[in-house]
This record gives C-alpha cells, sequence and structure tokens, in this order.
C-alpha cells in the first residue's frame, strides 16, 4: 500500500506501458481481453490513490488537484470501457469484421492510448505534453481505421490530416510560449516546465503571449472538436469500433481541454496578454448552436452522439471561458457529467448497432420492445445528455445558465437557444430509436451491461445528490481556474 | 550576432520560404517529390547551420535526420508508391497557379506581420526564424488545401512539419527538438506506410473498373 501511495504516478504510466508490450506479444482473444481489462483496472486504483497522497511537483511531474480529475476520470472511462470493450470485439471477431492479429493490435494500441493520455495529464513539461497528446491520437488514428473499409479509411485519414494540422499549430505555440519565456527564464528545461512558467510568467512579453495562445487554441481547439474545426470528429466517431467512439468523446477531447485550461491559466497571470477568455466563448457558443443544428439531419446514429459531442464541448469551454468560481465548477462538472453520460450512450448504441446490423437511424426503430433493457438505457441516456432534469448534466446546465445570465444576459439567450435547439432534436430522435413498430433483426443480444448501468447510475446519482468531498473539490479547482 | 553567420542562416531559411513556393505550383507527382527533397536538403543546411552559430551539437542530429529520413529515404519511397499505384502520369488540378501564389505571398506577408510585430523584444536572427518558420507552416497549410491527392497532401504536412522545425532549432537552446524531430519522423513513416498498405489493398482487391475509377488518386 505504501509502495503504492509512493510511486503512484510512476504506476499510472508504467502500468499501461507495460502491457503494450505483453498485449502485442500474447496470443489468443479472451486473454488479451482480459489482461486489457486488468491493466485498465489497476491504471485506475493507481490513479484514484492520487486522492490520498501524491508527489509534490518535480522537474518531471506535476501532479495538483486539477490534472487529479482529470487523470481519475480518463482511468476511469478507460477501465469501464474496456469491460464494453471485451464483449464488443468478442461479437466483432465472431462476424468476421476483425481477424485476430488485428484484436491484438487493437489492445496494444487501447493500452498505448491510455499511457498517452495519461502521461499528457501528468507531464510538467508543456514540449512532453504535446508529444504524449500526438503518442494518443497517432493510436487512435490506427483504431479508428482498423476495419479497413473505404469509409474507415477515409475517416482515419480525415482524422490523421486535421489532428496533424492541429497538433502543428499547438507545436508553434509551444514554440512561441518558449520563446516568450527565453528572455526571462533562460535556455534549456526550465522555459517549457510549468511550474516554472506559472512563477514567473507576469514578466513575459506579452504580445508574443497572446499570439501563443491563439495558435496553442486552435492546435488544441482542433482535438477537443470546436465548430469549424470539427470535420474529423464525426467521422472518427461513426466508422471506428464503438469503444473507440466512446474513449474518443469520453476522454481524449478531456486531455486536448486540459491542456487548453492549463495555457489558460498562464494566461491569466499575464496582466498585459490578451485575455483567453472571450475566444473561447466565442468558439463554445459557435460549436454548441452550430452542432445543435446539425444534430436535425444526421442519419447515422453514432454521427448524431458525435455532433452532441461537439455541442458538449462546445458548453464545456463556454463555461470555462465565461471564468469565475461558479462557471468554473459548472464547466468541471458538465465535463464529469458529458463523459459518463457520452460513454455509456455509445455501449448501449454499440450493442444496438451490432445486434440491428446498422448504424442507420431511419432502420432502428421500437427498441424498448425488441431489447427493452438496451431500449431503456438509451432513454435515460438521452434523456441525460439532452438535460433533463433531475439528471447531472441538467445540473451543470443550469449553473452554466444561471451564472451567465447574472453577468451577460445577451450570451445567455444564445447559450439557452443552442440548448433548447439540441434538446429539440436529441428528442425528435429518441421517439424513433425507442418506440413505434419494432424492425431490422429482433436477436437477443449478448451484451455487457454493467458499464452501462454504472455510469448512468452515476449520472443520475449526480444529478440527485452531490457528495459534499466532491464539491468542495471541483470548487476548489474552479478557484485554481480562475 | 557578426555579420557572416547571420548572413547565411537568413539565406537559408528564406530559400526555405522560396522551395515553399516552389512546392505550390508543381503539378506533377514526382516533380512535387524532387522540389520536396530539395526542401529538406535546405533545412538540413540551415539547422546544421544554427547548430554551427549557436554551437549546439545536438541539432546536427535533428540535421541529420531531415537529410537521411525527409530528403532521401521519404522521397524513395513515395517514388516507387507511385509507380506501383500507378499514379505518376496524373497531373493535379491545383487551383489556378495565379491566384495560389498570390494567396501564398499574402500568407507570408501576414506571417511577417505578425511575427516581426510581436518579437521585438527577441534577438534578431530567432525573430527572422520565426517570421520565415511561420509563412513556410502557413505555406504548407496551403499546400494541403489546394490538392486532392493523399501523396501530395502528405507532402504539404512534411514541408509544413519542415517550417516547424526551423522554428524549433531559431528558439535558442530549446529542448527535446531532437525528440520533437523523431517524433515527427515516426507520425510520417506511419502515414507513408498506412497510405501504402491501405491503398495497395484497395487496388487488388477489386477488378471493377468504376470502383478504381472512384477510389484513384483520392483518398482524401
Amino acid at each position: 500500500m505504501n509502495l503504492l501511495l509512493a510511486n503512484n504516478v510512476l504506476f499510472v504510466l508504467a502500468i499501461p506501458a507495460g502491457a503494450i508490450g505483453l498485449l502485442a506479444i500474447l496470443p489468443g482473444y479472451r486473454l488479451s481481453a482480459a489482461l486489457n481489462v486488468l491493466a485498465s483496472f489497476l491504471t485506475l486504483v493507481a490513479a484514484a490513490s492520487l486522492f490520498i497522497a501524491h508527489p509534490p511537483a518535480d522537474a518531471y511531474f506535476l501532479v495538483d488537484d486539477l490534472n487529479i480529475v482529470f487523470v481519475v476520470l480518463s482511468c476511469f472511462v478507460g477501465f469501464t470501457t474496456s469491460v464494453f470493450s471485451a464483449s464488443y470485439i468478442g461479437h466483432e471477431l465472431e462476424t468476421g469484421r476483425l481477424t485476430p492479429l488485428y484484436l491484438r493490435f487493437y489492445h496494444a494500441m487501447y493500452q498505448m492510448m491510455m499511457f498517452g493520455m495519461n502521461l499528457a495529464l501528468l507531464v510538467n513539461n508543456i514540449g512532453l505534453m504535446w508529444v504524449a497528446i500526438e503518442l494518443a491520437t497517432l493510436a487512435t488514428v490506427l483504431m479508428v481505421g482498423i476495419y479497413r473499409t473505404h469509409e474507415a479509411l477515409e475517416a482515419a485519414w480525415k482524422y490523421f490530416i486535421l489532428a496533424s494540422v492541429g497538433i502543428a499549430f499547438a507545436l508553434f505555440g509551444t514554440i512561441l510560449v518558449y520563446m516568450s519565456a527565453l528572455p526571462i527564464v533562460g535556455e534549456g528545461l526550465q522555459g517549457m516546465t510549468w511550474t516554472t512558467l506559472v512563477a514567473r510568467v507576469s514578466a513575459f512579453d506579452p504580445a508574443l503571449l497572446s499570439v501563443a495562445f491563439v495558435f496553442l487554441f486552435l492546435g488544441y481547439g482542433t482535438k477537443v472538436g470546436l465548430a469549424p474545426l470539427h470535420a474529423w470528429l464525426p467521422d472518427a466517431h461513426a466508422e471506428g469500433p464503438t469503444p473507440i467512439s466512446a474513449v474518443l468523446s469520453g476522454l481524449l477531447l478531456n486531455v486536448a481541454l486540459y491542456a487548453i485550461l492549463r495555457f489558460k491559466t498562464l494566461m491569466a497571470l499575464n496582466r498585459e496578454a490578451i485575455a483567453p477568455g472571450p475566444l473561447m466563448v466565442t468558439m463554445g457558443l459557435i460549436s454548441l448552436v452550430f452542432a445543435a443544428f446539425m444534430l436535425y439531419r444526421r442519419r447515422d446514429i453514432k454521427r448524431l452522439f458525435a455532433y452532441s459531442s461537439i455541442e458538449h464541448m462546445g458548453i464545456i469551454v463556454f463555461a470555462f471561458g465565461m471564468g469565475g468560481p461558479l462557471a468554473n465548477f459548472a464547466g468541471l462538472l458538465q465535463m464529469t457529467m458529458h463523459s459518463l453520460t457520452k460513454s455509456a450512450i455509445f455501449f448501449t448504441v454499440g450493442h444496438v448497432a451490432q445486434v440491428k446490423g446498422t448504424q442507420k437511424i431511419a432502420e432502428i426503430r421500437g427498441l424498448t420492445e425488441t431489447h427493452p433493457i438496451l431500449g431503456f438505457a438509451l432513454i435515460v441516456g438521452v434523456l441525460a445528455i439532452a438535460g433533463m432534469p433531475p439528471l447531472g448534466i441538467f445540473m451543470s446546465e443550469f449553473l452554466v445558465v444561471s451564472s451567465t445570465f447574472a453577468r451577460q444576459p445577451l450570451l445567455a439567450i444564445a447559450l439557452v437557444f443552442g440548448l433548447l435547439v439540441a434538446f429539440g432534436a436529441l428528442l425528435l430522435r429518441l421517439q424513433g430509436f425507442a418506440f413505434g413498430e419494432p424492425s431490422g433483426r429482433t436477436a437477443p443480444v449478448h451484451a455487457s451491461y454493467v458499464p452501462i448501468f454504472a455510469h448512468l447510475a452515476l449520472v443520475v446519482g449526480a444529478g440527485i445528490y452531490l457528495p459534499p468531498l466532491l464539491v468542495s473539490w471541483f470548487h476548489h479547482v474552479a478557484l485554481m481556474l480562475g | 550576432m557578426h555579420g557572416f553567420s547571420f548572413d547565411v542562416a537568413h539565406l537559408l531559411a528564406g530559400s526555405l520560404v522560396l522551395v515553399s513556393f516552389m512546392l505550390l505550383y508543381q503539378d506533377r507527382l514526382y516533380a512535387l517529390l524532387n522540389v520536396f527533397a530539395l526542401h529538406a536538403v535546405v533545412l538540413s543546411l540551415s539547422v546544421a547551420w544554427q547548430a554551427h552559430i549557436h554551437d549546439a551539437p545536438h541539432l546536427y542530429i535533428t540535421a541529420a535526420i531531415a537529410l537521411v529520413f525527409k530528403a532521401i529515404v521519404i522521397p524513395v519511397a513515395l517514388h516507387r508508391m507511385i509507380v506501383r499505384l500507378g499514379i505518376h502520369r496524373e497531373i493535379e488540378a491545383v487551383g489556378s497557379i495565379g491566384p495560389t501564389m498570390l494567396a501564398g505571398i499574402g500568407l507570408v506577408g501576414l506571417s511577417l506581420a505578425v511575427m516581426l510585430r510581436v518579437t521585438s523584444d527577441a534577438d534578431l536572427l530567432a525573430r527572422e526564424d520565426l517570421a520565415f518558420a511561420l509563412s513556410v507552416l502557413l505555406l504548407g497549410l496551403l499546400i494541403m488545401v489546394t490538392r486532392r491527392n493523399a501523396v501530395s497532401q502528405v507532402v504539404g504536412f512534411m514541408s509544413l512539419e519542415n517550417g516547424l522545425v526551423l522554428a524549433a532549432t531559431g528558439a535558442r537552446g530549446m529542448p527535446l527538438v531532437v525528440e520533437i524531430s523523431v517524433a515527427f519522423s515516426v507520425l510520417i513513416a506511419f502515414i507513408v506506410i498506412g497510405i501504402f498498405l491501405f491503398r495497395i489493398r484497395e487496388r487488388f482487391d477489386t477488378v471493377d473498373v468504376q470502383a478504381l475509377d472512384r477510389f484513384r488518386g483520392d483518398l482524401q
């Protein structure tokens, strides 16, 4: 136990890293799926132990209250997704969409992605963070293209090109941050260390820092999926295996968001640099309203929920852009709830698409009659994501709206408009899936319900009662974010 | 900074922008690859010069990577791939050259205007390098936007990345430059292998002429 607490940061990174090699070598799908679950679970345990004790910031790692939230959320969703993935991928093997060799590759890539994300969240260096995000992106690109159909390859290619351009912009921004630190901090590794940058940013050249933030925001914003830069996101969600859709929405978008938040706090400490808030508010609002309208014309069920992810990332970026303790709190809560709900929805949708043999919305009808458990899980999930009270997302959206009304009533009108448009679209589609004359195949499904119910229970529970410990933790982080 | 070493650094960085312009109007894939090889050679000279004047030996590794990997291995590999895929005779619609070049000039003007203004505190060489690097980056983006063929999009991306390496080496004493250039090389190797495997399979999986037509050249 003491060993775990003393080295928990290393464990969070070493377990996935070790699992990559092991999963790449070991044959047999059952064994590697089980090992994948085990590795994800152990990573989660190590991550959760960060709550109890964490090392002070050193030259390599920075662990504070902000990234503990992100790491634990990532590892939790990573673990439940690995459980879901075990049953999902087994089915894909039966239907022959994937071969055993590809499965081995898939599991190794899954752990590679977890490693990349955890590294990006924990390092104390903006250059290494960039490398880690690139690694995680590369792993997901390979997984998106794994079915090798024409559509999957096109989606992977689009994702790859857009993410690479985004990541190139982010690197340019990173170089500019280093350049602005150079006269104050001096040459070498210190100019890229978070803790040093935060301590001395007030003396940096504000003009250079402002330009740097624009590049960083555009670069990492591409990975968050903000509106004009979102084109990769729906394709990548729709054409890859569903567990990957779940982790893309649940984790990878959050990691890019984390990078933006870190740089935002950096900017806030320099008085003369541009305020990042208005930029984030604008992009967030555009993403929200744009995605809300796009929801109406979707024909593919995974694409529908991918657009809903863009919408929610818009809300979250908007909330953090508004800033202040209340809006930041709402943003954190929204992010957590969205990760949990959206991955639960993708778990359900994955099983639905497998049993119906299609992802077309028009061909999925009457789920509550043919597959009541999946049907009702989907109802709860969609109601939650649409923001119905008393579920978790309602609470966070309510906080975002009310804090905005108090400060910028005009912005709040646009915000509420976007939320209502999205609400209408989701309920309209839900009616089609869940009720009416059943269509398509009605064969019973071998689903893993545990991850779905675990996530939905958390979302419903959080809507009714938030533990005071969580509230005070989020409150503290919200103050940190300024 | 004495005159001669500054002039050489300036010349090399400026040549990189010039070669980027040359990439912009190549409409044949072979010519595009040859010009890209030249781009990589100029980059490697520029990085090596930076290593020399800043006395930073680790940058020679970055220069060597640029020379061996980007100027020789990747162009040769892409060359062979183009032959295997049978797309070597294709002429790409890159849009009319005039407007594309004008857009390129506009982008270079924009990057000079932005970077020179905000870096007034930095030393002269770093300022110029950053401005040129941003120009190369934006021109690379323009190349990617104006092309529809997977191979030439990759060439655009690689030239964009060359701009980033130029910026990173221009920032004095920046750590992780070598690591970042290795990471980028891995990234590019992945793409190239990816195109090769996927495209070859597509070609031989089907004999339907219409499907071949539909898939030809355009991976988007």
